[in-house]
């Protein structure tokens, strides 16, 4: 390879250039940043006018019942759609998914029926020549899906023992790593891809592999040449690497939107760029071509398109996943190795964007904590955490060891290196109605089916632990198969008939990958295994001898409160489920990682489960995550994170353990110094005792029941929900509701 | 915790709650040990609860406090450690004295959030205490027992003895409408302050009523029925003039 390439002017370090490899690029060439955060520059005049344009758009989004437009006319493809502008003259960062902001794109890959439905639900009709010719000619990952479901598999589904699978819409949760069109150059990526379909010969021994691999690489090098051909549309040759800061955001970002028009996956998450694009931005400070007010308003910008992302939803999707969320998932700071972090002055910049641009779901903001990080950011981060509710974090000392220090969070809690593992995402296996299945013989306690064949139903007057116990372990083995058949399906059906070449495009040939399963009614199943071992349990049996109510006489310990008793059989059913899972065979040899993750879907999965041991009533909401149960947790908040920490990581629960966290401003401190350092002691004592995750809100809930009531005087009001932000207004009543009742940790 | 009551030659500490990310007694993030037993019955107390040394929820031994500790220290940065806070926590001296010993054996900071108004020698306490926060009931001794029921004796004893002994102070008032939020009170306290050395901090406490419920709950009266809660801004106002006039 040419070495004397002349954008990489300036750049230390020889091996990056032989091959593709962001990460040792970063590692030689980027510069720690320790200060804190008196260096940031206001919003430009440039970016005031784009973003005023942008809130004038976003309320009338909102004022359309939360869809401005649909491209009705053309479908879903990186070079489907001619460039759009907000307002061409202001923007310094270009691309839009579709030819105008905030127009959503319609894509029949995943599945006819939804799409349709999710246009018809918004008022929309699809041009009915292009249907025509789609479902005339096309087969879809749905079709395909069902074409190959078992019986069980239906009616786990059915049941909503297994709920939000990604059977008929984008799996999402791929991170290509975008950076590598700055660093490189299209052409260069094309040349690397090339080489990789060299061999002559087909290996016999993996027949089946071989040739799909090699129909994939071709697929990713059509799409890379798309790439270049949208950036084109818009003005860019992005054939060559880029020559400064501007160029890096654009190149990566252009990236990025390809895989935006491409697919429409639950979380489409960007990587971890600060740090990467801070070695441009030094560059140009140094030679002068670059202020400081130029480089916050090229970062702001680039979040602005990131806000704007959007696709279309149906109904019954939002009931899941609350708020028209996106997973635009940046990850910032971390650590390098014990001694040095990652954290440049761009993290700071991409933090500042939520004073510059108003508090916002998205992008999603994932701070890598560290009890390492230096101390002028721990703070920063906090006091943003405090004013605005808009910032995620993530024990980067958990994962490192395990990723190395180039990953990235997809979606909510996944963590995956960049560009050399992807995710099979499995969506979520309710273990609260599992346990009530073990109880029922495998009868639904809604539906009255059959569901799980083979169990008898338990029958008792008052529950026996050790009865009950056995045949949920006994239960919990055969769903998980259940369970692994239905992704090893659906992600087989997703790669044949909605592969997200863009992306792919964009990791190595040879990824790692990993089937990431979930659990959801943990802290429900939990409590109500503790109800029936340290209280007494008496079910009350319908006609059909099925529990549909259960009371309970006595005291039990409830997950949540620091008490070993319940909390060790939090961390014995993780670690069985996930042994479960652990023992099958994945689709492309994959690894099983398991999360304890809701997103919002808890309020949906609880509506569709009976009552419980614990003492919920049917149809309640579970908590979100790893969270204890509502108001549960109320011996103290550091009680109640204490609990979640337990839950193991490494070779457990790897895909993430959520856990969000309500704390009312007057409990963290008597003024904003003092909650700031007090919030950065609370982080450092949660993660240092190797916990995963956590969402931060500073609030009353007196505030979220006037925005409930009165939401026109909270426009920018974000909260963090379950593994991302939202803004208030666009939860329904029900999930605002559900964030209500959670735990606000208050003074006791 | 009550099994380790079993073991012989730990004291036991009679405790009414313990508070694990307590940030308003002491300096950081503190584990607070709420002692029973009170010998005042102050007219704004909001803890009646604590007054009786019968109406103890637990018991532990300083062996569990430095468990306590350890289970949530990691919290606590640097600044943070335990606090002995009450009812009156000098009314359990022993326990306490025990207590500190162990923590500050393990580099632990500790506070005494005191009114000083027990009767007793502290003396080898204070060895192991490194703050002492200091309620001063009233300056006036007449006030003082009009406020606390009885003498300001013991209350001037251990000043004293935190002076002698060069005690690090944070010295508190709860302020209350037409007790003692008038801008007279607030100069005589100052006054009282000056002539105190090691104070660190001062601060003056709104007083707020809901406490009531506790009363009705244990059937105690509440001597406070028509007066209002002490307004916040004012309250800050008035320490704010405090601060001024002692600097």
């Amino acid at each position: 390879m040419e070495n004397d390439v002349k954008q990489w002017q300036g750049f230390k370090g020889d091996d990056w250039k032989e091959n593709i490899d962001v990460s040792s690029f970063i590692d030689q060439n980027y510069t720690e940043y320790k200060g804190d955060e008196n260096f940031l520059a206001p919003i430009s005049k440039k970016t005031s006018l784009v973003w005023d344009r942008c809130k004038e758009l976003l309320k009338e989004e909102t004022k359309k019942g939360g869809c401005l437009d649909v491209e009705t006319n053309i479908l879903s493809g990186i070079t489907a759609f001619k460039p759009g502008y907000i307002d061409k003259d202001n923007e310094v960062i270009v691309g839009l998914q579709t030819d105008a902001p905030l127009k959503r794109i319609v894509n029949m890959y995943g599945g006819t029926k939804i799409a349709l439905k999710a246009l018809e639900a918004h008022g929309y009709k699809l041009n009915p020549e292009v249907q025509k010719h789609f479902v005339t000619y096309r087969k879809t990952h749905n079709d395909g899906v069902f074409d190959a479901y078992t019986p069980i598999i239906r009616r786990a589904r059915k049941n909503g023992l297994l709920t939000g699978l990604p059977d008929g819409y984008g799996r999402g949760r791929i991170i290509g790593d975008y950076r590598r069109i700055a660093l490189y150059g299209i052409d260069r990526l094309i040349l690397e891809k090339q080489k990789d379909l060299q061999d002559d010969f087909l290996d016999e021994d993996n027949l089946e592999e071989n040739i799909r691999l090699r129909e994939e690489v071709s697929e990713q090098i059509r799409a890379l040449n798309q790439i270049k051909e949208m950036a084109k549309s818009y003005g860019y040759d992005i054939s060559n690497p880029a020559q400064n800061a501007k160029e890096a955001i654009q190149w990566s970002y252009f990236g990025y939107l390809a895989g935006a028009k491409e697919n429409n996956g639950a979380a489409t998450s960007m990587g971890r760029d600060a740090t990467f694009f801070d070695i441009y931005i030094e560059r140009d400070l140094k030679n002068g071509t670059l202020t400081e007010s130029q480089a916050q308003e090229l970062i702001d910008q680039f979040v602005i398109k990131l806000r704007l992302i959007r696709h279309l939803r149906t109904p019954e999707y939002d009931e899941l996943f609350a708020g028209d969320p996106t997973w635009v998932t940046e990850s910032l700071a971390g650590m390098l190795n014990d001694e040095h972090s990652l954290v440049t002055k761009s993290s700071f910049r991409f933090l500042h964007t939520l004073e510059n641009l108003d508090p916002s779901a998205e992008p999603n903001l994932t701070v890598l904590w560290s009890k390492n990080l230096p101390i002028g950011f721990k703070k920063y981060a906090s006091k943003i955490s405090i004013r605005t509710d808009s910032i995620q974090y993530e024990g980067d000392d958990v994962m490192r060891p395990l990723y190395g220090h180039d990953y990235a969070i997809s979606c909510c809690v996944s963590s995956m290196k960049e560009g050399k593992q992807m995710q099979f995402f499995g969506a979520r296996c309710n273990l609260a109605k599992s346990l009530l299945y073990a109880i029922n013989g495998g009868y639904d306690e809604l539906s009255g089916a059959l569901v799980i064949d083979g169990f008898d139903k338990i029958n008792s007057e008052v529950l026996d632990y050790d009865t009950v116990r056995k045949s949920y372990s006994k239960m919990l083995q055969k769903i998980a198969k259940i369970y692994v058949d239905a992704n090893n399906i659906i992600h087989y059906m997703h790669d044949k008939y909605a592969y997200e070449a863009s992306q792919m495009a964009l990791h190595d040939t040879h990824v790692e990958r990993l089937m990431a399963f979930g659990i959801a009614g943990f802290s429900c199943a939990v409590d109500s295994l503790s109800a029936i071992k340290y209280a007494k349990v008496k079910p009350i049996y319908n006609d059909q001898n099925i529990a549909i109510g259960f009371n309970v006489d006595g005291e039990f310990p409830k997950y949540g409160n620091d008490d070993k008793r319940v909390d060790d059989l939090a961390v014995e059913l993780v670690q069985e489920f996930f042994n479960y899972l652990n023992s099958h065979k994945l689709y492309k040899n994959a690894h099983a990682t398991l999360s304890l993750l809701t997103i919002t879907s808890n309020v949906m999965y609880g509506l569709k489960t009976g009552s419980t041991p614990d003492g919920r009533k049917a149809g309640e909401a579970f908590a979100p995550g790893a969270n204890p149960m509502h108001g549960r947790d109320c011996s103290g908040a550091l009680r109640s994170l204490n609990s979640v920490a337990k839950i193991p990581f490494e070779n457990c629960c790897q895909d993430g353990v959520s856990n969000t966290f309500s704390i009312i401003p007057s409990a963290l401190g008597h003024d904003e110094k003092e909650q700031i350092t007090n919030l950065v002691n609370i982080l450092d004592g949660y993660f240092v005792q190797g916990a995963q995750h956590i969402n931060v809100n500073v609030l009353n809930r007196e505030l979220l029941i006037d925005a409930m009531n009165n939401p026109y005087k909270y426009p920018n009001l974000t909260i963090r929900v379950s593994g991302y932000a939202v803004n208030f207004n666009k939860l329904d009543r029900a999930h605002q509701e559900e964030v209500i009742a959670r735990t606000f940790h208050e003074k006791r | 915790m009550q099994e380790h009551s079993m073991k012989k030659d730990n004291i036991l500490g009679y405790l009414t709650d313990i508070e694990t990310m307590g940030l308003v007694d002491g300096p950081g993030m503190r584990l607070v040990l709420f002692l029973a037993g009170c010998p005042l019955r102050c007219l704004y107390c909001h803890n009646p609860e604590t007054w009786e040394l019968k109406n103890y929820t637990q018991t532990v031994t300083s062996d569990d406090v430095l468990k306590l500790y350890r289970q949530f220290g990691m919290y606590y940065g640097e600044s943070g450690g335990v606090t002995f806070s009450g009812g009156e926590p000098l009314s359990q001296s022993q326990f306490v004295l025990e207590c500190a010993k162990l923590l500050k054996e393990h580099k632990i900071h500790t506070a005494l959030d005191t009114s000083g108004a027990s009767c007793g020698d502290f003396d080898e306490l204070l060895d192991y205490i490194d703050l002492v926060i200091l309620d001063i009931k009233a300056v006036d001794e007449d006030e003082y027992i009009k406020i606390c029921g009885k003498t300001p004796e013991n209350f001037n004893k251990f000043l004293s003895l935190c002076q002698k002994k060069n005690k690090k102070l944070w010295l508190r008032q709860v302020i209350v409408p037409n007790i003692n939020d008038d801008i007279p009170h607030i100069q005589k306290l100052a006054n009282y302050i000056k002539n105190i050395k090691n104070v660190e901090k001062v601060e003056l406490l709104p007083y707020h009523s809901m406490a009531k419920s506790k009363y009705e709950k244990l059937n105690i009266p509440y001597r406070l029925q028509s007066t209002p809660d002490m307004d916040k801004q004012k309250c800050s106002e008035l320490e704010k003039i405090l601060r001024q006039s002692i600097k």
